[in-house]
């Protein structure tokens, strides 16, 4: 049944037990994106950390009303990103979104995309591609003007 | 006056069609776009095919068929709605473009300094309802932003009925004119119209009525309604896409500046300021939607000869049935009224534990297709306290049959997401999220 190559068991899993949800103090930025053809939203906070490699994503914090794919997609991207120097992070989300632009012909890397890969049905879907970007715009968002603000002024 | 279900369905080509690997399709969307019959795509085919050429300014025969199809498309919308003249039907886009029509016009009045009906500023007000879709919201905002007017509304009742219990306060002398829906694209509500004109009038306000809803499912009478204008658009009511009609009285439309200025709406034009086409041409700036608006005449055609009454009827059976059928399952809640009382063919429920694009989504997979989202009505999502809803909206080439496989569809649904109330785990309600563990669960 295609239903389950859309929701595959990692995407309901998420859904049903999202990980590293709620909003956490304190945070670099915070920005709150809106799909406004359904309604779905997420506030999302980042927190970024120097290392040697550079900034790092240190936290990810988010509370999200949604779908299962936004839902799941939001937990994902938290368990994905959390941890891994920023350069990569945004490589990662340029990967994730070049799988949903994919038309269901995407080849996703699991190194760098991880469970997210689970996410490949969705490019099926047209609409519902923007129920799993709409966490992954917001992280790039607020990352974004994290950075900006730690540039010296 | 029973409706031939099965020979109407003949009638539409796409109702053939299979979807999704082979799935017969079951269309429960006509609130969002009708489906259209063979005479009115036959109707337009034959225009492009035998007549096509520009309306009013062409002096050849073609030009002469084309305005008379033109124009008897005008015609036909006069007894459909209780009209009393062509003059009062002014083609637009959609309702949306008749709505901020109106919306423009008064805009324009009260930069123009004029005084009367239509001007409008600080101190004035205008009134709409919660349950309007955002066509008869936001460009009352937009009006008031620009006039310094202000916006009020009537609130919606736990049950789906308009809370009219406040109405000697909200519609006042200072009220300029009241916007409302007829039928809510949402809630299936049909809202004592008549009533809130008379009030209106009665406090020299002028009434706008949204009749997207209404229009295509049952007699309309513009007079009845107490109506100064109305709106209503081809594509929900076995029409084309791209045409609507604002029809109004005519006296305020001979009153009311034009919205959008071009060619065809003029009388006359110096390089520094023109003078006006009566109406309903003054409305009408450039080429219009020719063939959809001979669409339109087909699409009326077809409606009159089925008959509104017997349509009216047959989804009045549905929606009794789609309502005890969904009150049936445990997790199901049901938007809008109960009880099928004053109460059009759209259902919008929601689903315990299993969000509403994820619900369409079932459904669609076995070939139904819903609407899911806040259906242009986030206000009145908000103030009945949910995000988002699934809607199933019936129409005269609908079943019991497909009743009935909405009703399975949910019920799948619910098995699919292991949201199956009572005992069984629910999905995901958002009251669960609190306690999310971070380690991988069980699959349930």
């Amino acid at each position: 049944m295609r239903l389950e190559s859309l929701y595959q068991e990692i995407i309901l899993d998420h859904y049903r037990h999202p990980h590293h949800s709620g909003l956490r103090e304190p945070f670099d930025a915070e920005v709150r994106h809106v799909n406004p053809v359904c309604g779905d939203e997420v506030t999302l906070r980042v927190v970024l950390k120097d290392s040697d490699a550079g900034p790092v994503v240190a936290d990810v914090s988010y509370e999200a009303l949604g779908c299962s794919i936004s839902q799941a997609s939001v937990s994902v991207l938290a368990d994905l990103l959390i941890g891994r120097p920023v350069s990569e992070a945004m490589h990662a989300g340029d990967e994730f979104l070049t799988l949903m632009q994919s038309q269901g012909e995407g080849e996703p890397d699991e190194g760098v995309l991880g469970d997210a890969v689970a996410f490949a049905g969705v490019s099926k879907y047209p609409a519902r591609i923007k129920c799993a970007l709409l966490s992954w715009m917001a992280w790039k968002d607020a990352t974004a003007r994290a950075m900006h603000a730690r540039e010296p002024a | 006056m029973t409706l031939d279900v099965a020979r109407i369905r003949k009638d539409f080509p796409i109702l053939e069609r299979r979807v999704r690997d082979g799935q017969p399709l079951v269309y429960l969307d006509s609130a969002n776009t009708s489906q259209k019959p063979r005479q009115v795509l036959d109707a337009m085919d034959d225009f492009y095919e035998r007549h096509n050429a520009n309306i009013h300014r062409a002096t050849h025969q073609l030009g002469e068929e084309a305005t008379q199809a033109y124009e008897g498309a005008r015609a036909k919308v006069v007894p459909f709605v209780g009209a009393s003249e062509p003059a009062e039907v002014v083609f637009a886009k959609n309702v949306s473009e008749a709505i901020n029509l109106v919306a423009y016009a008064m805009g324009n009045a009260a930069a123009a300094g004029q005084r009367g009906r239509f001007s409008l500023g600080p101190g004035d007000e205008i009134v709409i309802t919660e349950m309007e879709h955002h066509s008869n919201i936001v460009p009352w905002q937009l009006l008031c932003q620009r006039t310094g007017a202000t916006l009020r509304w009537f609130g919606v009742t736990p049950d789906g009925r308009l809370d009219t219990s406040g109405i000697d306060g909200l519609i006042t002398e200072r009220t300029k004119l009241v916007a409302l829906v007829h039928q809510s694209n949402v809630l299936g509500t049909i809202n004592p119209v008549r009533a809130i004109a008379d009030r209106a009038h009665a406090a020299g306000a002028l009434v706008l009525i949204d009749a997207a809803q209404s229009v295509p499912h049952m007699p309309v009478d513009v007079t009845a309604l107490g109506a100064d204008f109305l709106g209503f658009t081809a594509h929900k009511m076995c029409g084309p896409t791209g045409i609507g009609v604002l029809w109004g009285r005519r006296e305020l439309l001979e009153e009311m500046p034009p919205f959008l200025g071009g060619g065809e709406m003029i009388e006359q034009v110096w390089i520094d300021h023109s003078t006006f086409a009566p109406p309903p041409h003054k409305f009408e700036a450039g080429t219009m939607p020719i063939a959809q608006a001979v669409g339109l005449g087909a699409a009326i055609d077809y409606l009159s000869e089925v008959g509104l009454p017997a349509v009216r009827e047959h989804e009045h059976g549905l929606i009794d049935q789609a309502l005890s059928a969904l009150r049936e399952i445990d997790g199901v809640r049901i938007l809008g009224p109960a009880e099928p009382v004053d109460r059009g063919a759209a259902i919008s429920f929601t689903v315990d534990g299993v969000h509403p694009h994820d619900v369409s989504q079932v459904l669609d997979e076995r070939g139904i297709a819903v609407r899911a989202g806040h259906h242009c009505a986030w206000p009145l999502h908000r103030a009945m306290g949910i995000q988002a809803s699934t809607r199933a909206s019936f129409y005269l080439y609908n079943t019991r049959d497909e009743v009935d496989a909405l009703a399975e569809g949910i019920r799948e649904t619910q098995r699919f997401f292991g949201a199956v109330p009572p005992g069984g785990v629910a999905g995901s309600g958002l009251a669960e999220r609190g306690v999310a563990g971070s380690g991988k669960a069980e699959s349930n």
